[in-house]
């Protein structure tokens, strides 16, 4: 998979605009639209930190932990086209020293866990060099 | 205008890990609330019931499970589960049914046991559940308390000192609290020293799960007055408002904020208390005290502003300058708030009721706040459930 081209898919509402992630919207919830028709569309692949945090003990199921647990971090980052904030884990190896509100970062995909010989990748945040 | 509605009664079962039946600590509460109302089981009229997700098929139905177990007596039930506004939302469902002339007389009763160790979801995998996706994700309550509370590190200026003196203030507040769970006083350092959990939020400034139970007796002024009732508080307003779209706070269990594309965005928080302070009548400028969700120690400096207290950015000098402390300008969480309690979800919005009530009747002890005339409580979590409580002497 080419890395650059890495999108979040998310739904946007064919009437008034308005974006949603996750995508699996059935109607749109923006009060004064009625609209039920969307398009599947990439959302930006870079954003702005809102804030962050990391994850020190594991967490419960269904999370996967390795074993023994590695702590990672966590970023809240802004998407400036789509006007919202968007959770997921920093990439790996990034700690909560390296990063600072405001900072810029990337979306790139990382396994998260292996489980029965089977990949799980999710998206990760990594600060923009 | 609408007939005014008065607290007659609060009780409450003290806070725990007792591993009892809720239905127990629900009833314990309504039998105190009775008798410091001075009111007979058997006058109400009306019983609103907190649900409970946790106890199976009796905590669907509370409102009758309590009616049940104070002895059928012909009352009129309901019940309603809104998550951490849920005692208040069964508050403004019996003040409703009083001020429709319905009723004269209510009781309010929310109560639960709590799992051991900490909340999972459910079982089995679901991809459709924003609940289920984040705890896949990694991200936990914590996260979103710590998320908060780093913002404002780099937004405003807070520091972990300023965190661990809120639950240093709490603790303090809390000691002497016959209903709460933890009576132990800390000092910044002690609490500096817990365990991060998710930083920059450590192990003693996370609240827990409890088990507990509140109960308020609820009447018209009219019905307060025949009784001959001198510790009547009336109830000033109450909201249970829910987010306007696009919210833009970032909110339990949800991986995304509302899209603002196409609208404004809004935060949920700062809405809730300003329909109960219009409903009473008074500004945030009048409150003599407050009763807030210190989910995490640093969330109550979020609340202090969501409430009005003072302009956002400026909680950390309210805290610094000693205003929330019992002896302050406006003390917050006198009854030691969820740090000293841990959350017990249907019953802690009638909680922060209960101490209020206690507070404005100048009945609070060694905690009391000196002349309390105006209270506020303050409580948000999942789903768009949020709630505010304007209580006046
Ligand atoms: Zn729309």
């Amino acid at each position: 998979m080419d890395e650059a081209d890495t999108h979040l898919i998310g739904s946007r509402c064919k009437r008034c605009g308005t974006y949603f992630f996750p995508g699996n919207v059935t109607f749109c919830r923006n009060p004064s639209c009625d609209s039920d028709e969307f398009d599947a569309v990439p959302l930006s692949r870079e954003g702005t930190i809102w804030s962050y945090t990391d994850a020190q003990y594991k967490p419960p199921e269904p999370y996967v932990a390795a074993d023994p647990f590695e702590p990672y971090a966590i970023a809240a980052v802004e998407l400036a086209k789509e006007r919202m904030i968007i959770l997921g884990q920093l990439a790996k190896g990034v700690t909560v020293d390296d990063v600072t509100t405001g900072m810029q970062v990337e979306l790139q995909l990382q396994t998260l866990f292996t489980k029965d010989g089977q990949d799980y990748v999710s998206w990760v945040w990594q600060p923009k060099r | 205008m609408s007939r005014d509605v008065v607290i007659l009664g609060a009780g409450m079962h003290p806070w725990g890990k007792w591993g009892k039946n809720f239905v127990e600590y629900g009833v314990h509460a309504a039998r105190a609330a009775l008798k410091d109302a001075g009111v007979s089981w058997q006058d109400i009229e009306f019983v609103a019931g907190g649900a409970t997700m946790r106890n199976g098929y009796p905590g669907y139905v509370a409102g009758a499970t309590f009616s049940q177990a104070l002895g059928w007596q012909g009352n009129e039930i309901m019940t309603c589960y809104a998550a951490c506004a849920t005692g208040s939302q069964a508050l403004a469902a019996a003040r409703a049914k009083i001020q429709a002339g319905q009723c004269e007389v209510a009781l309010v009763v929310g109560a639960d046991t709590t799992p051991k160790g900490f909340l999972a979801p459910q079982k089995g995998e679901r991809p459709d559940d924003p609940d289920w996706v984040r705890f896949r994700l990694g991200i936990t309550n914590p996260t979103y308390f710590s998320l908060y509370a780093q913002r404002r590190k780099d937004l405003y200026g807070a520091t972990d000192e300023d965190f661990a003196t809120i639950k240093v203030k709490n603790a303090e507040h809390g000691f002497s609290n016959e209903f709460a769970r933890y009576r132990k006083k800390f000092t910044v350092e002690e609490v500096l020293a817990s365990p991060m959990v998710a930083s920059p939020l450590r192990l003693f400034e996370i609240c827990a799960t409890s088990d507990g139970g509140a109960a308020v007796v609820v009447a018209s002024k009219e019905y307060a007055d025949r009784l001959g009732s001198q510790r009547q508080v009336k109830i000033g307003g109450i909201s249970t408002v829910s987010p306007k779209f696009a919210s833009a706070d970032v909110e339990m269990p949800d991986i995304a904020t509302d899209s603002a594309a196409a609208s404004n965005a809004y935060s949920f928080r700062a809405s809730i208390a300003q329909k109960a302070y219009e409903e009473a009548g008074v500004g945030p400028e009048e409150v003599s005290l407050a009763e807030v969700y210190d989910l995490s120690s640093a969330m109550e400096l979020d609340w202090y502003e969501y409430i009005g207290l003072c302009p956002q950015g400026d909680a950390e000098k309210l805290l610094r300058d000693g205003d929330t402390r019992i002896g302050g300008r406006v003390p917050v969480n006198a009854s030691g708030g969820l740090a000293c309690f841990g959350e017990a979800v249907p019953a802690q919005a009638l909680a922060q009721v209960c101490e209020l009530t206690m507070q404005l009747r100048g009945e609070a002890g060694d905690r009391q706040v000196s002349d309390a005339k105006v209270g506020v409580t303050g409580n948000q979590g999942l789903f768009g459930h949020g709630s505010s409580v304007v209580l006046l002497r």
